[in-house]
């Protein structure tokens, strides 16, 4: 009896989930697909639904409505094998903070029936760089430590589907990078799904971007169309040898192109309409009055800008 | 979904047993339990050991019930409210294992502790054959009903664990609960029970009472009756902690 459905790509299906606390519906009614090679990031004000949502797809939350399937088999109905293809990261990375990252690993590697776990620790603690802090007590650890431990148990049996609660939170910057350098060379023969509250690491590592805010979902985009989204997207700044020419901010702002136009110093900023790239438009336009340039920039949208946008309605 | 499946239960009670001797608790506690057990078996108040010259470890026995009380509870009270404090509950209910699994797997390595310790006071048995010739029915009876004995002080102690966050809250709670059962053994209570309701619920009150059937085992006796009340008494309460542990899991 198989319960394979569609494409066998598909290694998350969720459907129509739903989770409240008393009057508070933490999860409402949020559906996605998470294909193989994904990378889904999360991304939401605190409180948005993304721990809870993300404890239902795992398994231990029960949902209120709604289904969540791992592999093709229901995360309720088929615990024990749903689970054997679950990496999870919990929230603030929980470990038994009396054990050594060693021992740790072993019993995380036996309780998940790993074939041969030395080696499996081994393949783990590199990827991690784990291997200076092996035989020390968990709870001595640095934040930092401590979140590569929790990813080092989450990666010991090389799950298909990977769920990260926020994995680089508390994380210096070398770190973020080495983490995030970790999960996009994790991606192409498994899921991940995390949940982050920094937008710049949505759009490093993910290929999709699901914003949730009140439980809902309010946007699944990719990282790349949510930027062009974003109000100052390829906005332009053209900074001028002297005064920015008296006649040029009239004449740009005529332009089918231009939303808007403004000088700021001896800087004109432009705002293209649709995201577009103006900047030869602008050019050819500031080349008729014959005025020298000195510098051009050109500002990729800035995902939380969109993110306030989006998010602020629903807050209020 | 809990079921009786018990997949997962060998690797939490190894890392569970492990884990007493990771920190100075479970030496502390072997200390004590000890020191507290060999004091009650000799002093003058209690066992009078020294003074019945007996080749019996009844003094030593008698008051296993009663330490129990106190030192079971500290055994049982960090195994899930620690879990739920510091989220490794989360980490270990989506591994794949069962929630009865991991239970009885954490059960099973508290009350192997318990079984050592009550093990280690074999010097109290060595005094007693230099006494005389002991009766070893008596004497293996007796560690039988006493690691039984704490069996059911640790499923009770374990449901308190799994009901709340806080280990001291626990600990309370489990302590009083225990003495209740075993309250429930003293001739008084029994009388005074029966005085107000009658016969019936004084018998009702004895059959649930742990010391009553503790004394048949002491005595020697491996009755089926008492064996059976320590064996449906541990089941009753674990079951009834896994279903509270279910419910408390996400809170």
């Amino acid at each position: 009896m198989s319960q394979e459905q569609g494409s066998p790509d598909v290694l998350i299906r969720v459907n129509s989930l739903s989770k409240s606390y008393g009057a508070i519906r933490a999860v409402d009614s949020i559906s996605f697909e998470v294909r193989k090679g994904d990378v889904l990031a999360f991304l939401g004000p605190n409180g948005a639904g993304k721990t809870t949502a993300m404890k239902m797809i795992t398994g231990f939350l029960e949902p209120d409505h709604g289904t969540v399937e791992l592999c093709g088999h229901n995360v309720q109905e088929h615990p024990i094998q749903t689970r054997r293809n679950l990496g999870y990261l919990p929230e603030n990375a929980p470990a038994y903070g009396d054990m050594t990252p060693r021992g740790f690993l072993e019993f995380i590697g036996e309780a998940r029936g790993v074939a041969d776990t030395p080696s499996a620790i081994d393949r783990v603690v590199e990827m991690t760089n784990l291997s200076e802090v092996m035989s020390q007590p968990i709870e001595t650890l640095s934040k930092g430590f401590k979140r590569r431990v929790g990813l080092a148990q989450a990666l010991i049996h090389d799950p298909a589907v990977l769920i990260l609660d926020e994995p680089t939170d508390g994380l210096d910057p070398n770190q973020k990078a080495m983490v995030q350098d970790l999960l996009s060379s994790l991606s192409s023969d498994r899921c991940i799904v995390l949940s982050t509250h920094i937008l710049d690491e949505a759009e490093r590592i993910a290929n999709r971007a699901v914003i949730l805010s009140g439980g809902r979902i309010l946007v699944d985009s990719t990282p790349t169309e949510l930027m062009a989204r974003a109000g100052q997207h390829n906005s332009v700044r053209v900074v001028f040898e002297d005064a920015v020419p008296s006649d040029i901010l009239e004449a740009v702002q005529s332009e089918d192109w231009c939303s808007a136009a403004s000088v700021d110093g001896t800087a004109l900023l432009v705002e293209p309409v649709a995201g577009a790239n103006v900047v030869n438009d602008l050019l050819n336009t500031i080349n008729s009055f014959h005025a020298r340039v000195a510098d051009v920039q050109l500002t990729e949208g800035r995902l939380d800008d969109l993110f306030r946008e989006i998010t602020k309605g629903v807050a209020a | 979904m809990m079921g009786f499946d018990l997949t997962g239960w060998k690797a939490v009670f190894r890392r569970e047993f492990k884990s007493y001797f990771a920190s100075p608790l479970g030496y502390i506690f072997i200390v004590i339990f000890l020191l507290a057990s060999g004091y009650l078996m000799v002093s003058r108040d209690f066992g009078r050991f020294l003074e019945l010259r007996q080749a019996s470890l009844d003094p030593l026995f008698d008051y296993f019930p009663w330490l129990f009380v106190v030192l079971v509870p500290a055994v049982a009270m960090r195994l899930w409210a620690e879990e739920r404090k510091s989220g490794t509950v989360e980490l270990l209910l989506t591994l794949p294992v069962t929630l009865a699994g991991t239970y009885v797997g954490k059960f099973l390595a508290g009350w192997s502790f318990l079984g050592l310790s009550i093990f280690l006071t074999w010097p109290a048995v060595l005094q007693v054959m230099r006494l005389g010739d002991p009766d070893w029915g008596a004497i293996l009876c007796g560690y039988f009903g006493s690691l039984l004995a704490a069996g059911a002080f640790l499923a009770v102690g374990m449901l308190f664990s799994a009901a709340s966050k806080n280990q001291v809250v626990a600990f309370i709670l489990a302590v009083s609960a225990s003495i209740v059962f075993l309250l429930l053994g003293l001739p008084e209570t029994q009388e005074t029970i029966g005085s107000y309701l009658g016969g019936f619920a004084e018998q009702i009150v004895q059959s649930l009472s742990m010391v009553d059937h503790f004394d048949v085992l002491k005595r020697g006796l491996l009755e089926l009756r008492a064996v059976l009340f320590f064996v449906i008494f541990t089941l009753v309460w674990l079951v009834g902690g896994m279903l509270v542990l279910q419910r408390t899991k996400t809170a």
